[in-house]
């Protein structure tokens, strides 16, 4: 039995393959309608996420299957004082797989040594998020027809922001990617990847300016500076409006390049972008769910 | 000059640093052992100005020496036999440490989850990093 802890998890010729079940259900939607009939996917959200859980569920009813689970920890056993590991133990009963996000780090890993079933990470805290990663790298594939060979900018809250550091991870394993972390000085990206890069011989560079790196890029993956993210309200004030992508701030990009966003967005991306044939945010929704009904088939091993 | 005799079976561990004796007493569980240990603290040492020595009069295979490499790689360990050093020991960093350090990471799952083992992999042995398997945050020294 698999889990899906970290983008890692899986080598670059399983994502392929997963990546091409993916694009095989973009294509042949009815093909995989009942794939999953009579199976249940639980969906154990400790902390609200309308925007994967409903990408999940999407996934798994798409699939035929059915759906099950809490949205909020208040709503689950867990604001009783069970630990995560009995509530996985009961879940695994239910269900069939399991999507969690925690706001503890490691809460899925501790899921998985105690489960019956296959756990997803659906985000642990500002570590992993493995499924947007997986979105991420389709969307990428799935738009220019490869991943590799180009120049990303990360821009935004890159020390607290796990989609950011679970994509770094992934794209570490593909040849010929230049990395531009684009941060406020306190929201650079922490320095165990920035290590695992200087040991990996991957170039990488760290700048607080926006514009200057925009013409380098191939990508710019924006993120949002999170409230829940942060312990201190002020220094979610002065931060979350540091970064905003306008039409002006386009303008110096190159033509192909594709603004990529995990959403929700706050500020960060002006709605004058949306028009824009470079943004590829909302496209990047859409195969969220692509690559989420792909890995829960792949779980599953009912492909 | 203080004179603490020979041990028949055991370990004599030199070569501490001065001061961390009583941290390795309680890391190798010594505490929670029947077992005779003297402790020499700021002993006369040529190498280093002073240092700490352990002796500890016990079955070779009684302690998990691993855990010493992980405090403090200098430390020489002598296994002693019938009163004589039969071996001199080498250590290598542990591939793993479990419930010795504890993750200060308040995001971190082992911070709220009971009888869940705090467990550090080597993440890079020529710097000698540690990370929690769980959140992978770094150990660091200042967290002692």
């Amino acid at each position: 039995m698999r889990h899906l802890l970290s983008p890692m998890d899986f080598t670059t010729e399983e994502l392929d393959k997963l990546f091409d079940l993916a694009n095989d259900i973009e294509n042949n939607p009815a093909k995989y309608a009942h794939a999953c009939d009579g199976r249940i996917l639980a969906t154990c959200f400790y902390e609200p996420s309308t925007r994967t859980r409903l990408s999940f569920e999407s996934a798994m009813l798409r699939l035929g299957g059915q759906v099950l689970g809490f949205s909020d920890a208040g709503s689950s056993s867990a604001s009783k004082g069970e630990s995560v590991s009995d509530t996985i133990k009961v879940i695994s009963g239910y269900a069939d797989i399991c999507a969690m996000r925690h706001p503890k780090e490691g809460a899925p890993m501790v899921a998985a040594e105690k489960s019956d079933i296959p756990v997803i990470n659906a985000g642990d805290g500002g570590h992993q998020h493995p499924t947007q990663t997986l979105t991420d790298l389709l969307t990428i594939r799935s738009l220019t027809g490869t991943i590799g060979n180009f120049t990303i900018g990360l821009c935004g809250d890159l020390k607290f922001g796990r989609t950011v550091h679970s994509l770094i991870h992934a794209l570490e394993r593909y040849e010929g990617i230049n990395f531009i972390f684009i941060s406020p000085q306190e929201l650079r990206v922490p320095d165990y990847i920035t290590e695992e890069l200087k040991a990996n011989n991957i170039p990488y560079e760290e700048v607080t300016n926006l514009e200057t790196v925009m013409p380098q890029l191939d990508f710019l993956y924006m993120t949002r500076v999170q409230r829940e993210r942060f312990f201190n309200e002020e220094d979610y004030i002065r931060l979350k409006d540091f970064y905003i992508l306008d039409t002006a701030k386009m303008e110096l990009a190159k033509p192909e390049m594709l603004v990529l966003h995990p959403l929700p967005r706050v500020n960060e991306i002006s709605v004058e972008v949306d028009k824009d044939p470079r943004a590829a945010y909302f496209k990047q929704a859409k195969y969220g769910v692509y690559v989420r009904m792909a890995l829960i088939l792949t779980l599953l091993e009912l492909v | 000059m203080l004179n603490v005799g020979k041990i028949e079976e055991g370990f004599v561990l030199d070569h501490i640093q001065a001061g961390k004796s009583l941290s390795i007493y309680e890391h190798l569980g010594l505490d929670k052992l029947d077992c005779t240990v003297a402790i020499i603290k700021n002993a006369r040492s040529g190498k280093l100005g002073k240092k700490d020595i352990l002796k500890v009069e016990c079955p070779i295979d009684m302690l998990d020496l691993d855990i010493l490499a992980f405090i403090d790689h200098n430390i020489t360990v002598n296994v002693i036999k019938d009163g004589e050093i039969v071996d001199k020991r080498d250590l290598v960093l542990p591939k793993q440490i479990k419930n010795v350090i504890k993750c200060k990471n308040p995001r971190c799952i082992t911070s709220i989850e009971q009888e869940l083992p705090h467990i550090f992999f080597l993440a890079d042995e020529t710097k000698e990093v540690y990370r929690c398997k769980y959140c992978e945050e770094k150990y660091s020294e200042r967290q002692k």
